[in-house]
């Protein structure tokens, strides 16, 4: 029966986080300076989770030419650079992690 | 104007290729769980009303080892602890909406809704302008990964442990991600930002509880706005002697 009450305490604090500010922010907008700094949240958010993704394989740090996800990440990251399309890169990306992990084996 | 229906239905397409990813985490989740001795309507309720991947993940292994409740639901909020900031970035493009808009919103805001929508709404701002509709935009990104979540558990619960791992399709994730971040470095602080926050995050790998993600992302914020200040201190003088 406990297990009810902890999971009703996760969905409490899960939506309370989330919730937050979005509440909050009503009539009056944000102070500027949080504003620009908040322009950078995504690109970190998204950067910090890209990061460990290519470059720890297997819970170790490689940065060799044998990561076939790093390969395939930076593979990824030039079509996206060239196409400006999103789904493109994915699927050149997954390709390539195929196609570099048969070859790296 | 940009219609609601076409706006929703804009939100779900935009949601599609990260659902190749989130399809085996359910798959996974549910089976772990199951595994970890919770009953099937414990698994299933966490993934229709807490609805945080990782944060479910943790939560099952530790009822499987008989943690107490507090220290689960603590967990709980120190792993989702960053969802405070995506509240906090998209907060001004919602702030008009009336509050039975903005309570299911934010119970529909995950990392990957969070992605595509800021990236959406960004981009509006900077071209031309942000559209009346947009709101509709995050509900249809927020429930297609919803619904896509709760089939993935169900499916998971009952197939036990069967998961094709070598397809690698958690690797969906990251590569969606770059492809979102690519077109967000527009000048040299958005570039720092990214290398800062991914080298911190690459330090602190160890870190339990997703705290470093927390600690690179407030690195690479902290690195951005200090070269955006630096940049705006130089300008002005720059624009005197081209006068």
């Amino acid at each position: 029966m406990t297990i009810w009450y902890t999971i009703f305490g996760m969905v409490l604090v899960t939506f309370l986080i989330r919730f937050s500010v979005i509440a909050l922010l009503r009539d009056a907008d944000l102070p500027s300076n949080v504003k620009r700094a908040l322009r950078f949240v995504p690109l970190a958010v998204l950067s910090a989770i890209i990061f460990p993704a290519l470059f720890v394989s297997d819970g170790t740090f490689d940065p060799s030419f044998r990561n076939a996800r790093l390969l395939a990440g930076i593979g990824a990251a030039l079509v996206a650079c060239a196409s400006k399309r999103t789904v493109l890169p994915i699927v050149v990306g997954m390709i390539l992690l195929w196609i570099l992990q048969a070859a790296l084996s | 104007m940009i219609s609601k229906r076409s706006e929703f239905f804009a939100g779900l397409r935009a949601q599609i290729p990260l659902l190749f990813g989130v399809i085996p985490f359910g798959l996974i989740y549910g089976a772990v769980a199951i595994n970890a001795g919770l009953e099937p309507a414990a698994v299933l309720a966490m993934s229709l009303i807490v609805f945080a991947g990782s944060a479910q993940f943790i939560a099952a292994g530790l009822f499987g080892t008989g943690t107490p409740g507090i220290i689960i639901v603590l967990t709980t909020l120190v792993v989702n602890l960053r969802h405070m900031l995506y509240s906090a970035s998209l907060a001004p493009y919602l702030r008009h909406l009336p509050m039975r808009w903005k309570a299911p919103l934010a119970f529909l805001l995950t990392d990957e809704a969070y992605a595509v929508i800021i990236s959406r709404y960004q981009a509006d701002e900077e071209g031309s302008e942000l559209t009346p509709n947009r709101h509709w935009f995050f509900l249809g990104a927020g429930l297609t990964l919803w619904v896509t979540w709760q089939i993935s558990t169900v499916v998971g619960i009952f197939a036990g442990q069967w998961a094709p791992l070598e397809w690698s399709l958690d690797f969906t994730l990251p590569l969606t991600f770059i492809a979102l971040v690519v077109p967000m470095l527009v000048d040299s602080p958005s570039a720092l930002v990214v290398l800062v926050a991914g080298v911190v995050a690459l330090v602190c790998v160890g870190l339990p509880y997703n705290l470093g993600l927390m600690v690179a992302v407030s690195a690479g914020i902290a690195a951005g706005t200090l070269l955006e200040g630096r940049a705006a201190h130089v300008q002005p003088v720059r624009e005197r002697d081209t006068q």
